[in-house]
């Protein structure tokens, strides 16, 4: 159970708050699907910004405001580079994921139709499905579901008949944050194009899991949020094709998104300012700059392999629980288990493993209509980051064991 | 017994526990001893739905006071529910709108009713209250 390439002990120390305690326990912190927890690297890069450098930034002659301006477009070059984009512009900085689903369903969405279609998947986060229920409401367009089976697969037959000459977008997650699924996107991508339609690819939980290439998966967008990928929270990436962004019109009008103003009409900005309107979180693109840094020294490859080990001898492990059942079973999946275990809440086990420094997640994980679809409540969801420990693992399967005769009559 | 004087006793009983597991335990006991409600009354008028779990609640005033009856679907929620009703239970309307019900942060578990944790406890004790509101005016 040992992995070359990654040495666990020392990626552990870069990240402070795994030597916190929680209830006088060390915190074991399993709820990487939520949000990840930050490097000393970040953390510094954020106190360094505000200490020496801070500024407002394209628009001022004086030092500070030029040094502030360097590094945010510096990171903006970093992440270029870590994602392979054409051009640094094609790299559109946001608050997050939802932000960037909601920029294109205003902005893409405006030059639809009605009747237009649009197709999501059955097992979206609610920021990919609520943005697009909104946009059919403002355009009359139509949404469609690619379906899934039992197992947490997306069942991509059924892609080519809801396929249709009508079909604009295609807005799919690349990796399932409550079950784990990790999607063939590739194929969706071109079945997508080859019916003319666009696709936006949710990668809120694939940048920390797997290295990503916008220009070989050829997506047309591509959405993620710095905060899951050990960078800051507030901050994320917008990946778009350079020919569809500026088709596009604006999404919000302010400051640095405009060319010219007059009182009765204005010219936008060029990319990517013309999405970029006010002023931004630019100590957070700055420091996501430095998360990207932190990834590039990691050996991506290494890393999805442990996790992987991890995965499978977390799923090992808790299959010996009697009554437990696995939410997410996917042949391709990334480090999440979701599970119920008979006879007892999420709620309660969630609660009494955190007495226990564990932190998990419960619920429905923002994925009400994949509960739905398994007619449950929610899961307990502990989802796995390569700075966690196969020992971490043994000590949740203890605490479950401690736990569930509690809450069993 | 004031509701005060109910808070208070509940308090002294907790004060035995110095393990958070002792008394996760008893909570959990609280949850697993009574039917709180009847089952034909966990309709969806009376369900309050929190994202993590959910909680059933009917309130009906007999002889001028007020008279509740609650369930979860999650036991730690049900035991701390049945700490509420028996300490609201048969009151006054007006004791119960103006009720602190300070206790829940003295026996350590104010963290259930912080609306972060929306298992529906904060809208089920503002729920309560609403109910004994009514009956007030
Ligand atoms: C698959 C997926 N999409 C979208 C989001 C939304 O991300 P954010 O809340 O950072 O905008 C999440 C976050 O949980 C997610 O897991």
């Amino acid at each position: 159970m040992k992995t070359v390439g990654l040495d666990i002990s020392a990626i552990r120390k870069e990240f402070p708050t795994l030597s916190r305690k929680v209830n006088g326990k060390p915190l074991i912190y399993f709820d990487n699907g939520a949000t990840a927890q930050k490097p000393s690297s970040v953390i510094d890069r954020i106190d360094q910004y505000y200490r020496n450098e801070n500024a407002n930034i394209h628009r001022g002659v004086h030092t500070l405001s030029q040094e502030a301006t360097s590094a945010y477009e510096e990171a903006r070059i970093t992440i270029q580079r870590y994602l392979n984009a054409k051009y640094e512009h094609e790299i559109i900085f946001t608050k997050g994921t939802t932000d960037g689903i909601n920029l294109v369903a205003f902005s893409f969405g405006e030059m639809l139709n009605e009747g237009d279609e649009i197709i999501i998947s059955a097992m979206e986060h609610h920021s990919n499905i609520v943005p697009w229920q909104m946009l059919c409401e403002r355009k009359k367009c139509v949404l469609k579901i690619i379906p899934m089976d039992n197992t947490g697969e997306l069942k991509l037959e059924e892609l080519d008949k809801l396929l249709s000459e009508r079909t604009k977008l295609v807005s799919v997650t690349h990796i399932s944050n409550s079950l784990g699924t990790i999607n063939d996107i590739k194929t969706i991508i071109t079945k997508a194009h080859n019916a003319g339609a666009k696709v936006l690819i949710d990668g809120a939980q694939s940048v920390q899991h797997l290295k990503v290439d916008v220009q070989e998966l050829d997506c047309d967008f591509y959405a993620f949020s710095g905060h899951k990928i050990f960078g800051p929270t507030g901050v994320g990436v917008l990946y778009g094709k350079e020919e569809i962004l500026n088709e596009m019109p604006p999404f919000q009008g302010g400051g640095d998104m405009i060319k010219e103003v007059t009182l009765e009409k204005t010219t936008y900005n060029t990319l990517p300012h013309k999405f970029e309107a006010g002023t931004p979180n630019i100590v957070g693109g700055i420091a996501l700059g430095t998360a990207f840094e932190f990834l590039n020294e990691l050996d991506m490859g290494a890393v999805n392999q442990y996790e992987q080990e991890l995965l499978n001898y977390a799923t090992k492990q808790l299959s010996k629980i009697e009554g437990i059942k696995f939410y997410g079973q996917a042949k391709n999946k990334t480090s999440v288990v979701s599970f119920l275990i008979d006879g007892t809440h999420p709620y309660d086990v969630g609660t009494l493993l955190d007495k226990l420094g564990i932190a998990v997640r419960t619920g429905h994980h923002c994925t009400q209509p994949v509960m739905q679809f398994y007619d449950i409540p929610g899961t307990i969801r502990a989802s796995f980051a390569f700075y966690n420990t196969f020992e971490e693992v043994d000590q949740m399967i203890s605490a479950l064991e401690r736990i569930i005769p509690m809450l069993k009559d | 017994m004031s509701i005060e004087e109910k808070e208070q006793s509940i308090i002294d009983e907790f004060a035995i526990y110095d393990d958070w597991m002792d008394k996760y335990e008893y909570i959990i006991e609280l949850g697993k001893d009574l039917p709180l409600i009847d089952e034909s009354k966990k309709t969806d008028d009376r369900l309050i739905k929190g994202c993590q779990s959910r909680v059933w609640l009917d309130a009906e005033k007999k002889s001028g006071k007020m008279h509740y009856s609650a369930d979860s679907d999650a036991i730690i929620t049900k035991g701390i529910i049945a700490l509420l009703i028996r300490v609201l239970n048969e009151e006054d309307p007006k004791d119960i709108a103006k009720a602190e019900l300070n206790f829940i942060k003295e026996i350590g578990l104010q963290e259930h009713l912080s609306p972060t944790r929306s298992n529906g406890l904060v809208s089920m004790v503002k729920q309560m209250k609403m109910n004994a509101l009514k009956q007030v005016s």
